[in-house]
């Protein structure tokens, strides 16, 4: 088990060293991943029912469906 | 008005992101057939000439990729904040293969996606060759568990809605993975992606031929994703063909929109343009039967009675009926705790009639036609650009058969020229899908205006900006990384 975990980290390891072209494809990845999650989803796409309690969101929705039908 | 102009800016929204997001994926599903086949043949024959191929389509496979990753979950983002009363609503029939999408493509692509880049000359051979192999159907897995949620929306099945909750909890699984529009679906957006992955590696290959290098890789590719393309491209004839049946059974709105149909009836003439028409086709397209009955936009809205008898309502008694239901709604919820009794009736009342509950959100039947000039040629766009990639691949087939493709450079500029319009297929595709499907985000039961969150439109305008400005920047450097790596061509020695 220890020996075929570490051969997997190895793989993994060896594959990220050695890439050439590779390099610059993760370096995207990381930027994209960095603005996603630390920049749109903190600032801009906060989920409008995060915090609440099931209850909560049931009457928050139902309220919304509610109102929305008398607009 | 700002509730109309909201629902405008996150539609766009949505529809920028999904856009941008399609354009990596077909790519993705159709360039992992054509490299894997390559690698088979490498397998198989033990040249290796052909890993050569297979490696260099792998590189513009993974360019691809690391630009598109992670474009989809933008999407989930604007579920939770501009479209949380849906994302609510529709519980955990959408969370569902979400969540399974999520968990199996991270554990597949993590897996074999590494094994295909970094196990060259580390693994077997034919572990190799699985390992692309599974790469490919990951990405098609992936496509399973979105597109089953997109058929629920446009065909909704095996689920109750629960006004305690409000919330439509699952109580089919097997009808909402069997479900007809999913099923159709599914084959059309998959092998639309062949589609794409066989013009992109022709185009690039004339690309080469033109510039008088690499010539046996060049037909060699062409070759295969010819092959592959021909094959997707009657895969989605056969898919879409199906798509048409479904919308005719299940949404016949998006159909007639589709037409420009006003006034339907037995033996419903095929509009190719306006003022050219094939008699009959329309019913053979949507009934499989020359004398099939197909309502237009007029009918759906009176509400009409087939040849054998069958009754639909019209729009106004679907609206008074959707009307009752949200009554009903609002009275159980008031009723709950306080009288068992009223609340019991409200709730039968509700489940008599909660297949027309988004109807009762209609302010008037206009509102229930989609936009029929955009759905009308966004339609023929796909169907008319989907027909002349498949000849052109036929003719580049023939004439590499024929040893004749070194010779004919206006169709090798032709290959060249035709790699956007496969992505503009492809969009037209999806606009035929979702504009046609307005007013409802879920067919009958949710329409776009009561979907959308009560957050302020400054500020979905804002994302709106910062996702074009983004989406162009990662769009220009993934095309200078994509060109970068052409210009080197495949005899560059890559990981």
């Amino acid at each position: 088990m220890k020996y075929t975990l570490r051969a997997i980290y190895n793989f993994y390891a060896d594959g990220f060293r050695n890439m050439t072209w590779g390099r610059p494809l993760w370096g995207l990845i990381l930027l994209k991943a960095i603005f996603l999650f630390l920049v749109l989803r903190l600032f801009f796409f906060k989920p409008v029912l995060a915090g609440k309690s099931e209850e909560q969101r049931s009457e928050h929705v139902s309220k919304e469906l509610i109102y929305k039908s008398n607009q | 008005m700002v509730e109309s102009a909201l629902v405008g800016w996150s539609r766009l929204q949505f529809a920028l992101t999904a856009g941008y997001h399609w354009l990596f994926v077909p790519l993705t599903l159709g360039l992992a057939v054509i490299m894997a086949t390559m690698e088979s043949i490498y397998v198989v024959k033990g040249d290796e000439f052909w890993k050569k191929c297979a490696k260099f389509w792998m590189k513009l496979f993974a360019i691809n990729f690391a630009v598109g990753i992670a474009t989809g979950i933008i999407l989930e983002f604007e579920f939770g904040t501009n479209w949380s009363n849906y994302s609510w609503f529709v519980g955990d029939i959408f969370g569902a293969p979400l969540a399974i999408e999520g968990i199996l493509a991270f554990f597949m692509e993590a897996t074999f996606f590494a094994v295909m880049f970094f196990g060259w000359g580390k693994v077997s051979k034919r572990t190799h060759l699985f390992a692309t192999w599974m790469t490919g159907i990951g990405a098609a897995i992936s496509a399973v568990w979105i597109l089953v949620a997109n058929g629920w929306m446009q065909h909704p099945v095996g689920m109750e809605f629960n006004p305690d909750t409000v919330r439509h909890e699952m109580v089919d699984f097997w009808a909402l993975v069997t479900n007809p529009t999913f099923i159709s679906k599914f084959f059309h957006s998959v092998f639309s992606g062949w589609m794409t992955g066989a013009i992109f590696v022709i185009g690039i290959s004339c690309w080469y031929l033109l510039k008088n290098r690499e010539r046996r890789f060049a037909l060699s590719s062409i070759r295969v994703a010819a092959i592959v393309g021909i094959v997707g491209t009657f895969a989605v004839m056969f898919s879409g063909d199906s798509s048409g049946v479904h919308a005719a059974k299940y949404q016949p709105m998006k159909l007639a929109a589709a037409e420009g149909l006003m006034d339907g009836g037995e033996r419903a003439a095929f509009s190719i343009v306006p003022g050219v028409e094939i008699p009959g086709m329309l019913s053979i397209l949507a009934t499989h039967d020359i004398n099939g009955y197909v309502p237009g936009i007029n009918n759906l809205l009176d509400g009409y009675t087939t040849p054998d008898g069958q009754v639909f309502p019209s729009a106004e008694e679907k609206i008074e009926r959707g009307q009752t239901a949200i009554a009903a709604f609002a009275e159980y919820r008031e009723l709950k705790d306080s009288d068992s009794a009223a609340a019991a009736e409200a709730r039968r009342v509700l489940d008599e009639n909660v297949d027309y509950f988004g109807y009762g959100y209609i302010d008037s039947r206009e509102e229930l036609v989609p936009n029929v000039g955009l759905v009308y040629w966004a339609f023929r766009v796909m169907v008319g650009l989907g027909c002349a990639l498949l000849l052109l691949m036929v003719v580049v087939l023939w004439a590499e058969y024929k040893k004749r493709l070194p010779d004919m450079k206006w169709l090798q500029w032709a290959a060249l020229l035709s790699i956007p319009l496969v992505y503009l297929a492809g969009q037209a595709g999806w606009i035929v899908a979702e504009v046609g499907r307005q007013p409802w985000v879920i067919e009958g039961l949710l329409p776009t205006k009561a979907a959308v969150s009560s957050v302020s439109v400054a500020a979905v305008q804002t994302t709106f900006f910062i996702f074009v400005a983004v989406f162009t920047l990662f769009l220009v450097i993934e095309m200078r990384i994509l060109i970068k790596a052409i210009k080197q061509g495949p005899q560059v020695e890559q990981e």
